[in-house]
C-alpha cells in the first residue's frame, strides 16, 4: 500500500513529491507527512489541487484532511470533521470566524509535475 | 375631563371563560386607569388552565402544559387573581360577595363564571374510596395516584392482575375518561345508559362504528346498561359495580378497582339560587342575549349561564359570552349570536366529529353516508333538499375532513359531496383558497378565514405560531389547525413570502422533498443531483443527507464510488472520531447477548491493540483510541471472531436494548432477548435521518427502558405492546402507545412500516419524537398509515424494508475484501503506516487515555509520555 515515489524526490529544490495524482479521489482529502509536518491535500471536482494544514485549530487534533469538501458561495471549502468549522481551501480562512487569526489554516504551495503531486517548502503563514 | 375612580369588577370562578373575560378586558384597554379594577375569586388553587386538554395532563404531568394564554395577564396592574378562594354568598342589596374565609369584596359589576360540576348519579356506594369524577387537575391527579397505587400493590402481590376500571357514562366526557384510564394501563369498561355511545353527537351508524373502534382498542363498551349500585371489598374500597336488571347482554356486575363518573354536568348555580336570581328549568343562571341576569349589576357567562333557554356545555359559546360581557362593560352593545355546537374529539385515538345539523332534523334534509366497517370509518353529510348546501355531518374513525367542512355549514359544497367522504378527499378537501372570508375557521375562538388572512396580510405574521398568537385561532381544541395552517401557507405564498424549508445553500428543498426527488428521478449520484436540482458543490450538511437518502433507496456499499466523498469521517472509516483524532470501534452485540468466547475475543483485540475498553450505555463494548490506519487490522480480528459492524457511527440503527425476559426472569411473559436480537438483525444498517434506537422489555416492569427508545416493545400476556417516539438525550421523551397486544408477525410488520415511513418523511437530524410532533396529524396519522394503510402505501413500505433486509451486508467485511476501499485507511499518503506523531497517552486505572495539554507539556519535558502502545507494531500489517 506504500506509495511508490519517483526517484528524484527533491527536497533540495524546495518541492516534496507526496503521491501520484490519480491516488487522490476527487472531493476527498489525504494527509501527507512532509518534514515532520502534517499537511492536508485535496483534489477538487474540477481537478484543482489545494494543500492546507492538517491540524484542526479548534480541537488541536490532526484531522482536516478527513473533512467534507464542498463550496460556500464561490469558495471551495473543507469542514473540520471534529466540530464542523468550515475553511476556505484557497486562503485557509475559517469562514465561520474570518476575523480570528487563531483559526486560520496554513496554506502550502502545491503543484502537479507530470503525474506527481508536489508540496512546496514553506507555508503562507496563517 | 378628570379620570373617574376605577369601578370594581368581581368575577366568581377562575375557569376558562373567566380567563377569556379578563383577557378581553385587558386587550381592549378596559382595566385600571379609567376602567375596571378586576378581582377574580377562584376556588381552584391555580390560575385558569385549559380544561379542554385536561386528559393530556395524564401523559404530560406538568400542569404548566395546560397553561392558557400568556401568564403575564395575571400581573397586569388592575387585575387580581385570588386562588383557592371560594365565594359562599352574594349580597345583591349590599353589592358584596363573601368568601369561605370570611372576607368581603364589594362590586359595581359581578360576573358569575362558576362553570359546572360533574353529575354523579345518586347510586348507593357512589362515595366509596376508588370513586372519582373528572373535571379538574386535582381530580385527574387523585385518579392517577390511586390507579398507580393499586397497580403497584397488584404487581407485588402473588397474583398480579391488571387494574380494572369502569367509567359511568359513554358520552364525550366518558370516552375521554376511558382514554385516560386506558393510558394508565387500566382494563377499562364503559357503561352507558343509552343504547349507543355519544348519543348526543352521533347517530346509530356512527355509534356502531365508534363502538367497534373503541372495542378494538381494548375498551369494553356496555351500552343500554344502567348502574344500580356500587359495593366495597374487604378493604373498604370500591370492588363491584352492579348493573340494573334488564341491562343489555344480561350483564349483572363488573369487578372493578376504580370507578369514574362522567355522566354529564350540572351548572354551579347555587350562588344565584341563594340570592334569588332566576334559574332555568334544568339549572343555569338565566341571562338575556347580553348575558345580563335579572339584576343589571350581575352577569353570568360560560357553562353556568342559561341563555336561550339552555346551558352550553362547550367552551366556544362561553368564550363568545365573555367577549360580549367585556364589550358591555366598556359601553358596547354586543349580543349573543347563537353558537356552533360542533365538536371534534380524539377519543382513545379515535376521531369523532359532529357538526351542524348532525341528525338531519331540518325539513327535507338528505344524507350522504359512507361506511367502511373494515377500516372502522363512518361518515355522513347532511345536505339541503337540493343536495347542494351543507347542513351538518358526522365523522367517525377519520375526521380529517372536519376542519375543511365545518366552515362550509350553510354554504354550497360545490362539486360532488361524496368527494369529501372518500379517503382521498380527507386531506382537507377542496381548496381552502375558496373559503369565504366570513367562514368561521376556529369555532372555539370565533376566528374567521378573513381574520387569519388579515393576520398575514396586514399584521405581518409570517408563520403559524405568529398567527396563533395574533388571532388565537387553534389555541383551544386545536382541531382547526390543519385548516389554519393551510390558509396561512396559501396567504404567505400569495404575498410572495416563501416559507423556507431549504436544506442548505445548495438545495432549496427539505430532506423529505429531496428524498422524493431522488426516488422519482432515480438519480444515483450526488454530482448529478446537485447539478440538476441544486447549486454549487455541496457541504457538510447536504452531502451526508444525500448519502443517507441514496443508502435508503438502494443498498449499495456506503463507500462505493463517489458516495465515499459524501460521508462524514465516521461513516467514511466506519468508526467514531474521538477528541484526539483516533477512533472508537463498536462491534454489534445484538440485544446485548454475548457468548463468553465473544467476550474473550473482544478482550484480546483490545489488549493486543492497546485500546481503552468500556461498556457503553447501549449494552455493548466500545474500544477507544484506534488509529485510523489500524482499523482494518482490528476489524480483521473482530470479523474472524464472528463480529460485524455495530454502526455506532452514522445515522442508522444503533442498538436494540433488551432485558433478560422470560427465559430467566421469574416475571417475564415473553422472550424479549429473542425478539430484540431478531429486530436488531432485521434493522441493522438501516440508514435514517437520525440514529434509531429500539428496546424490548419482557414484562411491564420495563427493565429495558423501551419507552425511552424510538421504538419500544413491551411484552404482555397476549403479545406485545408497541410504543414509538421515545428518546433520552437533551430533551427526553417517553414513547407513546401505537398499538397493543400484537402478535410477533404483526409487530414486526408494523415496526417495518413505521421505520420506513420515518426514514422517508423526517427532516435531517430529526428523531422520531419531533417527527411525530411535526408530521401533520401526528401519532394518529402515523398509526392510520402503518396499521390501516390510510395512504395506500403499506405495500410499498413493506417492499422497501424487504429490500433492506435482503440487501444487507456487513460493511466491514465488505471493506476488508476490497483493496480499493482499504486504501483510505492510510494515515499518510506518503507514509501509510506511520502513526500520527502528535498522539500521546497516559495510563489511568490500567488503561490508556489521551494526555491532557498540561501532561503533554510536562511529559515532553520529562520524556515520559507514551506514544501509542508497545504491542501495536506486532499486530499491525
Ligand atoms: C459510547 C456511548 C457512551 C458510553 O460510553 O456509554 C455514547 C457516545 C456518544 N454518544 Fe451517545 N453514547 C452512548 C449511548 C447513548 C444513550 C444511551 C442509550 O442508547 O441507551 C443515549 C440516550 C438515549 C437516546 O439516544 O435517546 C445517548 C444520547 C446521545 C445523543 C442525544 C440524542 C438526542 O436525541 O438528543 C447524542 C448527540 C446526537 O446524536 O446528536 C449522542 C452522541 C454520542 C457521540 C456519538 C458523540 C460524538 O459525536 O462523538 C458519542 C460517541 C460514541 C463513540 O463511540 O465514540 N448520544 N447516547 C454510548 C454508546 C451506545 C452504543 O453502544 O452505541
Ligand atoms: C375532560 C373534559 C374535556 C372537555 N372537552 C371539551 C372539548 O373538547 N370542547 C369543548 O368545547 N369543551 C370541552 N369541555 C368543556 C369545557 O371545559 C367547558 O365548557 C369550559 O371549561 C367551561 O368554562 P367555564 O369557565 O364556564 O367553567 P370552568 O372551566 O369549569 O370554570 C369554573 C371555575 O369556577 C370555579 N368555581 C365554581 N364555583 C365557585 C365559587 N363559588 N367560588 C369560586 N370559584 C368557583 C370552579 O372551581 C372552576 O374552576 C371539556 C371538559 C372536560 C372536563
Ligand atoms: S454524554 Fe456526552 S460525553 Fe458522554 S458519551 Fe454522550 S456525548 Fe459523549
Ligand atoms: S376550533 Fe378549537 S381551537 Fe380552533
Amino acid at each position: 500500500m506504500t506509495a511508490t515515489l519517483p526517484p528524484d524526490t527533491t527536497a533540495s529544490t524546495g518541492w516534496t513529491t507526496v503521491c501520484r495524482y490519480d491516488q487522490l479521489q476527487p472531493e476527498r482529502g489525504v494527509a501527507a507527512l512532509v518534514d515532520g509536518q502534517q499537511i492536508a491535500v485535496f483534489r477538487l471536482f474540477d481537478g484543482t489541487l489545494h494543500a492546507v494544514g492538517h491540524r484542526d485549530p479548534v480541537s488541536g487534533a490532526h484531522v482536516i484532511a478527513r473533512g467534507l469538501v464542498g463550496t460556500r458561495g464561490d469558495a471551495p471549502t473543507v469542514a473540520s470533521p471534529m466540530y464542523k468549522q468550515v475553511f476556505d481551501l484557497r486562503t485557509g480562512v475559517c469562514l465561520d470566524a474570518p476575523d480570528d487569526p487563531a483559526l486560520r489554516l496554513p496554506v502550502h504551495p502545491v503543484r502537479l509535475r507530470d503525474d506527481w503531486v508536489e508540496i512546496g517548502a514553506g507555508a503562507v503563514a496563517p | 375631563m378628570s379620570t373617574p375612580a376605577p369601578r370594581q369588577l368581581v368575577v366568581v370562578g377562575g375557569g376558562m371563560v373567566a380567563h377569556r373575560l379578563v383577557e378581553a378586558l385587558v386587550d381592549r384597554g378596559g382595566v385600571a386607569d379609567g376602567g375596571w379594577q378586576v378581582t377574580v375569586l377562584a376556588e381552584e388553587p391555580r390560575a385558569p388552565y385549559d380544561r379542554v386538554a385536561l386528559t393530556s395532563y395524564f401523559s404530560g404531568r406538568d400542569p404548566q402544559d395546560l397553561a392558557l394564554g400568556d401568564p403575564a395577564l395575571w400581573d397586569t396592574p388592575g387585575v387580581q387573581l385570588r386562588r383557592g378562594v371560594q365565594v359562599t354568598e352574594v349580597d345583591r342589596a349590599a353589592r358584596v360577595v363573601r368568601t369561605a374565609g370570611g372576607r368581603e369584596h364589594g362590586y359595581d359589576a359581578l360576573v358569575l363564571a362558576t362553570g359546572s360540576a360533574p353529575f354523579v348519579p345518586p347510586v348507593e356506594g357512589k362515595d366509596l374510596p376508588g370513586c372519582f369524577v373528572y373535571r379538574t387537575i386535582d381530580d385527574v391527579a387523585a385518579l392517577r395516584q390511586y390507579v398507580t397505587e393499586v397497580d403497584t400493590r397488584r404487581k407485588d402481590s402473588t397474583h398480579p392482575r391488571p387494574v380494572t376500571g369502569a367509567v359511568v357514562g359513554g358520552g364525550l366526557l366518558g370516552l375521554e375518561a376511558a382514554g385516560a384510564l386506558t393510558a394508565l394501563g387500566v382494563q377499562t369498561h364503559v357503561v352507558e345508559f343509552a343504547p349507543r355511545l355519544m348519543p348526543l353527537q352521533v347517530d346509530e351508524g356512527g355509534g356502531e362504528a365508534l363502538q367497534r373502534l373503541v372495542g378494538a382498542l381494548g375498551v369494553q363498551v356496555h351500552a343500554g346498561t344502567a348502574t344500580a349500585k356500587l359495593t366495597a371489598g374487604r378493604d373498604g374500597r370500591v370492588a363491584r359495580m352492579h348493573a340494573a336488571e334488564g341491562s343489555a347482554a344480561g350483564l349483572t356486575h363488573l369487578d372493578v378497582d376504580v370507578v369514574v363518573f362522567a355522566a354529564g354536568v350540572r351548572p354551579r348555580d347555587e350562588l344565584a339560587r341563594a340570592c334569588e336570581l332566576p334559574v332555568g328549568p334544568r339549572g343555569g343562571v338565566v341571562v338575556d342575549p347580553t348575558c345580563r341576569t335579572e339584576d343589571p349589576a350581575v352577569w353570568a357567562i360560560g357553562e353556568v349561564a342559561c341563555l336561550d333557554g339552555r346551558t352550553w356545555g362547550l367552551v366556544a359559546p362561553g368564550y363568545t359570552m365573555a367577549e360580549i360581557v367585556a364589550d358591555q362593560l366598556l359601553g358596547g352593545a354586543a349580543e349573543f349570536p347563537g353558537a356552533d355546537l360542533s365538536t371534534k374529539l380524539k377519543l382513545l385515538g379515535v376521531d369523532v366529529a359532529s357538526f351542524g345539523d348532525a341528525f338531519g332534523t331540518s325539513p327535507g334534509a338528505l344524507s350522504v353516508v359512507y361506511g367502511d366497517p373494515v377500516a372502522g370509518v363512518y361518515k355522513k353529510l347532511v345536505l339541503s333538499d337540493d343536495a347542494r348546501t351543507l347542513l351538518g355531518g358526522i365523522l367517525v374513525g377519520d375526521a380529517s375532513a372536519y376542519a375543511g367542512l365545518r366552515p362550509l355549514v350553510g354554504r354550497e359544497l360545490g362539486g360532488d359531496p361524496a368527494a369529501w367522504l372518500l379517503p382521498e378527499g380527507a386531506e382537507g378537501g377542496p381548496a381552502s383558497a375558496e373559503l369565504p372570508d366570513d367562514a368561521a375557521v376556529c369555532s372555539c375562538n370565533n376566528v374567521t378565514a378573513g381574520s387569519i388572512r388579515d393576520a398575514v396580510r396586514c399584521d405581518g405574521c409570517t408563520d403559524l405560531g405568529a398567527v396563533k398568537a395574533c388571532t388565537k385561532a387553534g389555541t383551544s381544541c386545536g382541531s382547526c389547525l390543519p385548516l389554519v395552517k393551510k390558509l396561512v401557507t396559501t396567504e404567505l405564498a400569495a404575498a410572495g413570502v416563501s416559507v423556507s424549508s431549504a436544506l442548505c445553500e445548495h438545495f432549496d428543498v427539505s430532506r423529505a422533498q429531496l428524498f422524493d426527488v431522488v426516488r422519482v428521478t432515480g438519480i444515483t449520484s450526488f454530482s448529478e443531483l446537485v447539478d440538476r436540482h441544486g447549486r454549487g458543490r455541496g457541504c457538510d450538511i447536504c452531502k451526508p443527507v444525500v448519502a443517507s437518502i441514496l443508502a435508503s433507496l438502494d443498498s449499495g456499499h456506503v463507500l462505493d464510488g463517489e458516495r465515499a466523498t459524501l460521508q462524514d469521517t465516521n461513516d467514511h472509516v466506519m468508526a467514531n472520531i474521538q477528541k484526539d483524532g483516533t477512533y472508537s470501534v463498536v462491534p454489534r452485540i445484538p440485544g446485548g447477548e454475548v457468548t463468553p468466547e465473544g467476550l474473550i475475543a473482544i478482550g484480546e483485540v483490545a489488549r493486543d491493540f492497546g485500546l481503552y475498553t468500556k461498556i457503553t450505555g447501549g449494552q455493548r463494548i466500545d474500544l477507544f483510541g484506534a488509529r485510523m490506519e489500524l482499523l482494518p487490522a482490528i476489524w480483521e480480528r473482530l470479523v474472524a471472531a464472528g463480529f460485524e459492524s455495530g454502526h455506532a457511527y452514522g445515522k442508522s440503527l444503533r442498538t436494540v436494548k433488551s432485558c433478560v425476559g422470560s427465559t430467566w426472569c421469574r416475571y417475564g411473559v415473553q422472550d424479549s432477548v429473542a425478539l430484540a436480537i431478531a429486530l436488531e438483525l432485521r434493522y441493522r444498517g438501516l440508514r435514517s435521518p437520525h440514529k434509531i434506537k429500539l428496546g424490548v422489555s419482557g414484562c411491564a416492569r420495563e427493565c429495558a427502558e423501551a419507552r425511552g427508545k424510538d421504538v419500544g416493545v413491551i411484552a404482555t400476556d397476549n403479545g406485545w405492546n408497541l410504543y414509538v417516539g421515545g428518546n433520552g438525550g437533551f430533551t427526553p421523551r417517553h414513547a407513546k402507545l401505537l398499538a397493543e397486544d400484537l402478535d410477533t408477525e404483526t409487530l414486526v410488520r408494523t415496526i417495518d412500516r413505521f421505520l420506513v415511513y420515518y426514514v422517508r418523511t423526517a427532516d435531517r437530524l430529526q428523531r422520531t419524537a419531533p417527527w411525530l410532533e411535526e408530521i401533520e396529524g401526528g401519532l394518529d396519522h402515523v398509526r392510520a398509515v402503518v396499521l390501516d394503510d390510510s395512504l395506500g402505501i403499506a405495500a410499498d413500505l413493506d417492499a422497501a424494508m424487504a429490500d433492506h433486509v435482503e440487501g444487507y451486508t456487513d460493511e466491514w467485511r465488505a471493506t476488508l475484501e476490497d483493496p480499493e476501499k482499504l486504501r483510505r485507511f492510510a494515515s499518510f499518503v506518503n507514509a501509510p503506516d506511520s502513526p500520527d506523531p502528535s498522539l500521546s497517552y497516559v495510563v489511568e486505572r490500567g488503561q490508556p487515555r489521551p494526555s491532557t495539554a498540561a501532561e503533554r507539556t510536562a511529559g515532553e519535558a520529562a520524556g515520559a509520555v507514551l506514544v501509542a502502545g508497545p504491542r501495536l507494531e506486532v499486530f499491525s500489517r
